[in-house]
């Protein structure tokens, strides 16, 4: 038992201590990105380096800093719906390191593209079209086992992209990549743990887990397909479909579940998420997520 | 009602006057130490109000999650509600100590048994009320917790200590966000005004009614679990706010306001306690929606706590099998991170401990 010495206003020093920290925003630019973590981008230098082509890094940032938003959108929806308090503070904390990486490359596709175009003006000001994330980020949540097996895909694909980009020849993009990896990875085994006690808890979740892997993997392939700026930019997805397949083939294993044989969705003319066409779902997410900025346009927030 | 003290040796007077004791000398109070059953029931029915307040509290903001104006707003936004959740977890896992177990404590909140802070009953109409929640009802909730860190029972205590660290950063944060908009379009100033407009007086009613008005004040400062009555500190709030709103350049919704120099204090007028009284009782504007979002998320979830409860048990079952003993009862395996709160649950003989209301 400790002993608590007190006085009548031993609380005061702590009001004061709060009344004088309020007023002014002083001091509060470790907010930049992120909430306060570290910022990754510290001490490297973002100037492009020589044999890089800005634009093909720009499309190849655009694409993964999509994917990032449009994925942190659709885990916030989960907030204050999910099934246990634990799972609210781990959506959340995915919703964060996504929303992270997301701000990074954007901004980095804003300055390797020379416009200058912030994260901001990149996520609320494009249209749909201008998009170049994947279509598994932007469906739908679905059940939480739907939500499970995308985060599931996404995580491992990911995971294992982000492992290789940490090597790129962009001092930026290798940083974002490599605080990445680590992120991911744990975003693997959250899905993974999950994947697990849904495919190996009751026959009700097993079947929802299965409903959920089945929705979503025509979407997989998608993330194996190299796009042009992709391979010029030193990036190439197809080498990652062999080894992420047998990492889910194993999962699925593990927890009961069959890999599902279905084609890949059908695309547009033979364009898809990173050429800017997507599913109808895309459209209505980003109305939500750009309503308020482009109701003020100009303002700061 | 608890009958552990019959069992134990020592004297029930005994008990009663170390638990006195302790009281007054400034210490704490720990789980297993013997506690008066309406100490008990109080700290349960206060700690899962609060832990519900938490809950609920991440409605009205997170109702602006998914529209934040800037991805820099919209992660300190995120997370805000992170730590809520978080908040909300220390507290059970607090009310836990004293017999009580979440599950039961969801269900007296979803089936309207258990309360919530009213403030939570209104809604947030524009991007502006995310500010003012952080710099007004944040503030207000801060006025309120400070003391509770030195509350008599521990467990509470210590949970309260970080609890007020993480609030008094959302309270900048949310000052900071206003801050912003004071400096921006007219549009933005107007909407940081109206949204102080409509929150102001509920910021008021949150510390509880007035001091005439509130039974339980003396038994619970006695118990050293409230250290100032509700006008106390609804009083130090005001102080606290005034300057800030000047500095700010808002106007506080209130004729009567004005300094009192014989007091070193702020004057202010009485909250329409009826609309208090009516809120606490359903029916505030959003009473019936803040539950019902609740309870869709649980019920929703239940076939996934059912998921991980048998897969843990068929993991346990393999553990037996394999070294060949049986391994003791554990709560259902989740992958997210459990509140360190420094006590373990004490389950047990308080198992049919009453929640006091």
């Amino acid at each position: 038992m400790q002993d608590h010495s007190t006085q009548a206003d031993v609380d005061d020093h702590v009001y004061l201590g709060l009344a004088e920290a309020a007023p002014g925003p002083e001091g509060e630019g470790r907010w930049a990105y992120g909430t306060g973590f570290a910022d990754p981008l510290l001490g490297v230098d973002t100037a492009l380096p020589p044999g890089v082509d800005g634009a093909d890094l720009a499309a190849c940032c655009l694409m993964l800093g999509d994917d990032a938003l449009v994925l942190a959108q659709r885990l916030i929806e989960w907030c204050t719906r999910a099934p246990e308090l634990e799972e609210e503070v781990a959506l959340a904390n995915l919703g964060l390191d996504l929303l992270g990486q997301a701000r990074l490359l954007l901004t980095r596709a804003g300055q390797a593209d020379g416009s200058g175009r912030t994260e901001d003006d990149l996520a609320y000001w494009r249209e749909e079209h201008e998009f170049r994330n994947v279509r598994l980020v932007e469906v739908p949540n679905g059940d939480f086992a739907h939500s499970i097996a995308r985060l599931l895909l996404f995580a491992t694909a990911r995971c294992a992209l982000y492992e290789a980009l940490s090597a790129h020849p962009d001092p930026v993009l290798a940083a974002v990549a490599a605080r990445g990896v680590k992120e991911l990875a744990y975003h693997r085994e959250y899905a993974t743990a999950w994947t697990l006690r849904l495919g190996d808890g009751t026959p009700y979740s097993s079947a929802r887990m299965q409903a959920g892997l089945d929705a979503v993997w025509p979407l997989l392939d998608e993330l194996f397909t190299a796009h042009p700026a992709e391979l010029r930019a030193g990036v190439d997805p197809a080498v990652l479909r062999e080894p992420v397949l047998r990492s889910l083939s194993a999962v699925l294993a593990e927890a009961g579940l069959t890999v599902p044989d279905v084609p890949p969705l059908a695309s547009v003319l033979g364009r898809a998420g990173r050429d800017g066409v997507h599913t109808e779902a895309l459209g209505p997410l980003l109305a939500e997520l750009q309503v308020l900025a482009r109701a003020h346009p100009g303002a700061t927030w | 009602m608890v009958t552990a003290e019959v069992a134990e040796a020592v004297p029930a007077q005994a008990q009663e006057d170390r638990f006195e004791a302790v009281v007054a000398a400034e210490q704490r109070i720990e789980p297993r130490d013997w506690m008066p059953d309406a100490y008990r029931a109080t700290l349960i029915r206060q700690i899962a109000q609060h832990a519900h307040s938490e809950i609920i509290g991440m409605q009205p903001e997170g109702n602006w999650l998914t529209r934040a104006p800037s991805l820099r707003r919209k992660a300190i936004l995120l997370a805000k509600a992170q730590d809520e959740a978080g908040h909300g977890l220390y507290l059970y896992a607090a009310a836990e100590t004293l017999g009580v177990d979440r599950a039961e404590l969801t269900e007296k909140l979803i089936s309207g048994r258990q309360k919530y802070s009213s403030i939570f009953n209104y809604p947030t109409l524009t991007f502006a009320d995310v500010g003012v929640i952080g710099w007004l009802v944040d503030g207000a909730a801060i006025c309120n917790q400070v003391p509770l860190c030195r509350c008599s029972y521990g467990p509470y205590a210590r949970a309260m200590v970080r609890i007020c660290k993480e609030e008094s950063f959302h309270q900048r944060q949310g000052y900071e966000l206003l801050m912003t908009l004071m400096r921006g379009t007219d549009a933005q100033r107007r909407m940081v005004q109206d949204a102080v407009d409509r929150w102001w007086w509920p910021s008021l009613m949150m510390f509880g009614p007035p001091d005439a008005d509130s039974p339980n004040t003396a038994r619970s400062m006695a118990w050293r679990i409230k250290r100032h009555t509700n006008d106390e500190l609804r009083r130090r709030f005001v102080d606290m706010t005034v300057p800030q709103a000047e500095h700010l350049g808002v106007t506080l919704p209130d004729p009567e306001l004005r300094w009192n120099e014989e007091r070193g204090g702020w004057d202010f007028g009485e909250p329409d306690w009826s609309e208090l009284t009516r809120v606490i009782h359903g029916q505030g504007p959003c009473n019936a929606q803040r539950v019902d979002r609740r309870r869709a998320a649980h019920e929703d979830g239940a076939w996934v706590r059912e998921a991980a409860v048998a897969y843990a048990a068929k993991r346990r079952a393999e553990q037996s099998a394999e070294s060949g003993h049986a391994e003791g009862t554990e709560r259902p395996a989740t992958a997210g991170q459990h509140a360190p709160t420094g006590e373990h649950t004490e389950h047990g003989e308080h198992t049919e401990q009453e929640n006091g209301k």
